[in-house]
C-alpha cells in the first residue's frame, strides 16, 4: 500500500492549516456562505438535513488497520459512534460539528488520510476493483495508476472549478468490471496492445444521475506513460467547453453527446498533440517507484487447503454457504479473498459502529496483513486470508454481523443514506432496503435466485446507482409524498447497461410485494442457467409490466 | 484606483481601468488613461490600437486565447475575467496564454477574484490579482502561501513532483 513520503506529509499538513484558516474565516463571517460552499465541499463537508456530513477519502478503497482504528476513534470522539461506507469506496461521518472539522482533518493527516476532493466540482477519488492485486485474471495491478492519478489530481490548479464533479475509475480485469468504469466520467480499462505493451482503453462520458449514459470509447489504446497528459487534455477540453449554464447539463457526458464521441475525441487529440511530450508525461521510473509500494505481502508458500475445507463444509452447512457466496478465489495458492458483508437487516447498508470498525481492524491484523478494502457495494474485503484459517475467521465474524452469506444476492442491497440523512433526497431509501431484506430472509431462496443487483437511490442524484441495478429503485416526491419508481435491466459490469423504467411508481408499503412479483416473473420464465439479467434481456420488460400492474 | 495584489502577496497601486463591452450599436471609447478593452474589440480595431502601451485587453471566460495568435506579446497587460469565482475556465486561459502562446507580460485576474482562489491563479500563470474590493487585501499573502509545493507541473513549475522525487 502507498506510504506518504515527506512531500505528501507536507502537503497534507499544509492542507489542514489552509482548511482551518478557511473555517475560521467562514465562522467569523468573512466568507459568505456561497463562497465557503465550494471550499468546504472540496473538503467533503456537506451541510445536511440534520447536521454537517463529512466524507473522508479512502483512495481506491484501501486502508490499513491503523487508519480504520483512527476512523473508529474519530467517530467516537467527534460523532455518534458510527460511520457509513459509501458506494464510491469512501467513508462518511453523519454528525460532526463544523468547528471540529479542522481537528478531524489533523487527526486524519496523522494516519495519512484526508477528505480532499470528496465532493465539489473537481476531480474526485479514483476508484477501482476491490480485488485489485489479488485476483487471477488481472492484466496488472490497477492501484499504482490510481495513486498516480490521485497525486496528479490533488489540488490541480487548473481543474479546481470544473463545470461539475468528475469521477475516474480504473479496471484491470479482462473478464469482470467491479469498478463500473463505464458509468464514470473517465473509465480506464487496462489493456495490452498487439505488441504486448501496457496501456488503457479510454472511455469518457458515462454517468448516472438525470441522464444516465454508458461511456463510449474515445481511444482504443493509450500508452501507459501518456496517462496524465491525455487526462489533462480531456479535462482541459471539458473545463473550457463543458456547459456551465445548467447544472443538469454540466457533466462531461452531455458535452461528449453534443460533440459526438468522435467529435469529442478529435478535440482531445488536438489538445493532446500540444502537451503529449510535456513534463507531465510519466516516466518509467515514476511508475516503477509507485509500483514499489504495491508489492505482494509476505505470502507463505502453501498448498490449497481443499481437503480441510471440504471436510469443514460437510460438517457445517452455514460455513459451506458462506464459503460459496462470500469467499473468492485468490491468485496465490493457499489463500482466499474474504468479503465481510455490512448489510445486516435492520441497519442501514454500509453503516458500521466504532466497535465494528475496531473489530474489522483487528481481523485485518490477525488474518490479512493488516489491510482492509472498502467495496462500491458497501462491503469490506480482507484480501489475503489463509484458506486453512477461513473456518476460524468465519466463526469470529458471524457474531459480529459480518458473516451474512448474502453477497451479490438480492438482499446485498446498494443503498444511499436517503431521506433519513440526506438533504437532497426526495424519499427515504433505507426503510425500503430493510423491508425487502425482511421479505427475502430465506438464504436458500436467495441462493436459488442467484446474483441480483438491487440498487436504491433516494433521489435523481443516484448515489445508490439505481440505473445500473438489475432492479433499480428511485425515490420520487409526489406532492410531498414519497413514491418509488422501478427500473429493470441495468448493469454496471462489462456488459454495462442502463435500466428501463417499468411504469408508474409505488408507495413504500407496496415495495416488498412489487419486488416479490418481479422476482416471481423471473422464477417462472427463467431457463436453468439464466440469471435475472439474462432472463430480462431475453424476454424484455413487458412480462414484468403485465404482472406488476395486473 | 484600487490596489492590486502581486504574486508574492505584495500590494501595488494600480492605474488601469477595465472598460466594459459597449452596448450593441455603441462604439468603444477608451478613456484617456490606461485601459483594458475587450480582446475581440482590440483585434477588430488592431490598426488603431497596435503599439499603444496604454491599451491592454481582457478576456471573458468563454473567449479563446488562441485568437490573439502571435500578437500576444504586443500587449503589456492581459486580463482574464472570472465572472463568478466558480467559473474555472480562466485557469485554462491563463495556462494557454503562458505555456502555449508564450505570453511574457502581466497576466491579471479580474472580476470575482476572492482570496481562496489566488493560489490556483498563481499556479496557472497569473501574476496580478484585482481582488474583489470587499475582501481583505492584507490576507492575500497568507492565502497565496499555504502550499510550499504542488504535485503537478503547471505554469509556475515545469517539474511535477514525480520528476522532483527522481532527482
Amino acid at each position: 500500500m502507498y506510504v506518504y513520503d515527506e512531500h505528501d506529509r507536507q502537503i497534507a499538513a499544509e492542507r489542514v492549516a489552509q482548511f482551518r484558516d478557511q473555517t475560521d474565516r467562514a465562522l467569523a463571517g468573512e466568507l459568505a456562505e456561497e463562497e465557503f460552499l465550494p471550499l468546504r465541499l472540496q473538503n467533503g463537508l456537506y451541510v445536511q438535513r440534520l447536521a454537517p456530513m463529512l466524507r473522508i477519502a479512502v483512495p481506491y478503497g484501501m486502508m490499513r488497520s491503523n487508519q480504520v482504528r483512527r476512523l473508529a476513534r474519530i467517530s467516537r470522539d467527534y460523532d455518534k459512534g458510527y460511520a457509513h461506507f459509501t458506494t464510491r469506496q469512501n467513508v462518511q461521518l453523519n454528525w460532526p460539528n463544523l468547528e471540529d472539522v479542522p481537528d478531524i482533518l489533523a487527526e486524519l493527516a496523522e494516519v495519512e488520510m484526508h477528505a480532499n476532493q470528496t465532493s465539489g466540482n473537481c476531480i474526485r477519488n479514483t476508484t477501482t476493483d476491490q480485488f485489485a492485486g489479488v485476483q487471477e485474471d488481472e492484466i496488472t495491478d490497477p492501484r499504482p495508476y490510481c495513486e498516480i492519478i490521485r497525486q496528479w489530481s490533488t489540488f490541480h490548479p487548473e481543474f479546481a472549478f470544473l463545470p461539475r464533479k468528475f469521477k475516474v475509475a480504473v479496471n484491470a480485469s479482462e473478464k469482470t468490471d467491479r469498478a463500473a468504469i463505464q458509468v464514470h466520467d473517465i473509465g480506464l480499462q487496462i489493456v495490452r496492445n498487439e505488441s504486448g505493451e501496457l496501456g488503457f482503453r479510454v472511455h469518457v462520458g458515462g454517468g448516472l444521475g438525470r441522464t444516465p449514459m454508458v461511456a463510449p470509447v474515445i481511444r482504443e489504446f493509450l500508452p501507459e506513460l501518456d496517462l496524465l497528459t491525455y487526462m489533462e487534455a480531456v479535462l482541459r477540453v471539458y473545463n473550457r467547453y463543458g456547459r456551465r449554464d445548467n447544472k443538469f447539463k454540466a457533466r462531461i457526458k452531455i458535452l461528449v453527446k453534443a460533440l459526438t464521441p468522435e467529435g469529442f475525441a478529435e478535440k482531445v487529440e488536438a489538445e493532446w498533440a500540444h502537451i503529449k511530450d510535456s513534463p507531465t508525461k510519466l516516466t518509467r521510473e515514476a511508475i516503477d517507484r509507485i509500483k514499489g509500494y504495491f508489492t505482494e505481502p509476505d505470502y507463505e508458500s502453501l498448498e490449497n487447503a481443499s481437503d480441510l475445507l471440504a471436510r469443514q463444509r460437510f460438517e457445517n452447512r452455514a460455513f459451506d454457504q458462506w464459503l460459496t457466496h462470500n469467499v473468492d478465489t485468490h491468485k496465490k495458492t493457499g489463500y482466499a479473498i474474504v468479503n465481510l458483508t455490512i448489510k445486516e437487516t435492520g441497519t442501514p447498508p454500509g453503516d458500521v459502529t466504532d466497535r465494528q470498525m475496531e473489530q474489522i481492524a483487528d481481523l485485518a491484523d490477525e488474518y490479512s496483513f493488516g489491510e482492509i478494502r472498502v467495496t462500491h457495494q458497501q462491503n469490506v474485503v480482507l484480501a489475503d486470508v489463509r484458506q486453512d484459517r477461513l473456518f476460524e475467521l468465519w466463526q469470529a465474524i458471524v457474531p459480529m454481523g459480518f458473516g451474512t452469506a448474502n453477497l451479490n444476492t438480492l438482499t446485498d442491497v446498494i443503498c444511499c443514506p436517503g431521506g433519513d440523512y440526506c438533504a437532497l433526497a426526495n424519499a427515504k431509501s433505507i426503510p425500503v432496503a430493510e423491508a425487502i431484506q425482511r421479505r427475502f430472509d430465506d438464504l436458500d431462496y436467495l441462493y436459488d435466485l442467484g446474483n441480483i443487483d438491487l440498487n436504491i437511490s433516494g433521489c435523481m442524484n443516484a448515489c445508490g446507482h439505481h440505473h445500473v441495478g438489475n432492479i433499480g429503485v428511485l425515490g420520487v416526491d409526489k406532492k410531498g409524498e414519497e413514491f418509488y419508481q422501478i427500473s429493470l435491466g441495468g448493469s454496471s459490469h462489462h456488459d454495462a447497461s442502463i435500466g428501463k423504467i417499468l411504469g408508474p411508481s409505488f408507495a413504500r408499503e407496496a415495495m416488498p410485494d412489487v419486488i416479490s412479483t418481479i422476482i416471481n416473473v423471473y422464477v417462472d420464465k427463467r431457463t436453468e442457467e439464466e440469471t435475472f439479467l439474462d432472463t430480462y434481456r431475453r424476454i424484455g420488460i413487458d412480462p414484468f409490466k403485465e404482472r406488476v400492474y395486473a | 484606483m484600487p490596489d492590486i495584489v502581486l504574486q508574492d502577496g505584495s500590494i501595488k497601486q494600480d492605474d488601469w481601468v477595465v472598460v466594459s463591452r459597449p452596448e450593441d450599436g455603441d462604439s468603444l471609447n477608451p478613456p484617456n488613461q490606461k485601459a483594458l478593452i475587450p480582446v475581440d474589440l482590440w483585434l477588430a480595431g488592431y490598426e488603431r490600437y497596435a503599439g499603444r502601451e496604454d491599451i491592454g485587453v481582457w478576456f471573458d471566460s468563454h473567449q479563446e486565447p488562441e485568437t490573439l495568435g502571435d500578437k500576444v506579446n504586443e500587449l503589456t497587460v492581459i486580463a482574464v475575467n472570472f465572472p463568478k469565482f466558480t467559473d474555472g475556465r480562466g485557469y485554462s486561459i491563463g495556462r494557454l496564454l503562458r505555456e502555449r502562446m508564450g505570453y511574457q507580460n502581466e497576466l491579471r485576474a479580474i472580476g470575482d477574484v476572492l482570496l481562496d482562489q489566488l493560489q490556483f491563479m498563481k499556479r496557472c500563470g497569473f501574476d496580478a490579482y484585482a481582488l474583489r474590493p470587499d475582501k481583505d487585501i492584507q490576507k492575500a499573502a497568507r492565502c497565496l502561501g499555504f502550499f510550499s509545493q504542488g504535485y503537478q507541473a503547471a505554469t509556475d513549475t515545469d517539474t511535477p513532483l514525480f520528476r522532483r522525487r527522481a532527482g
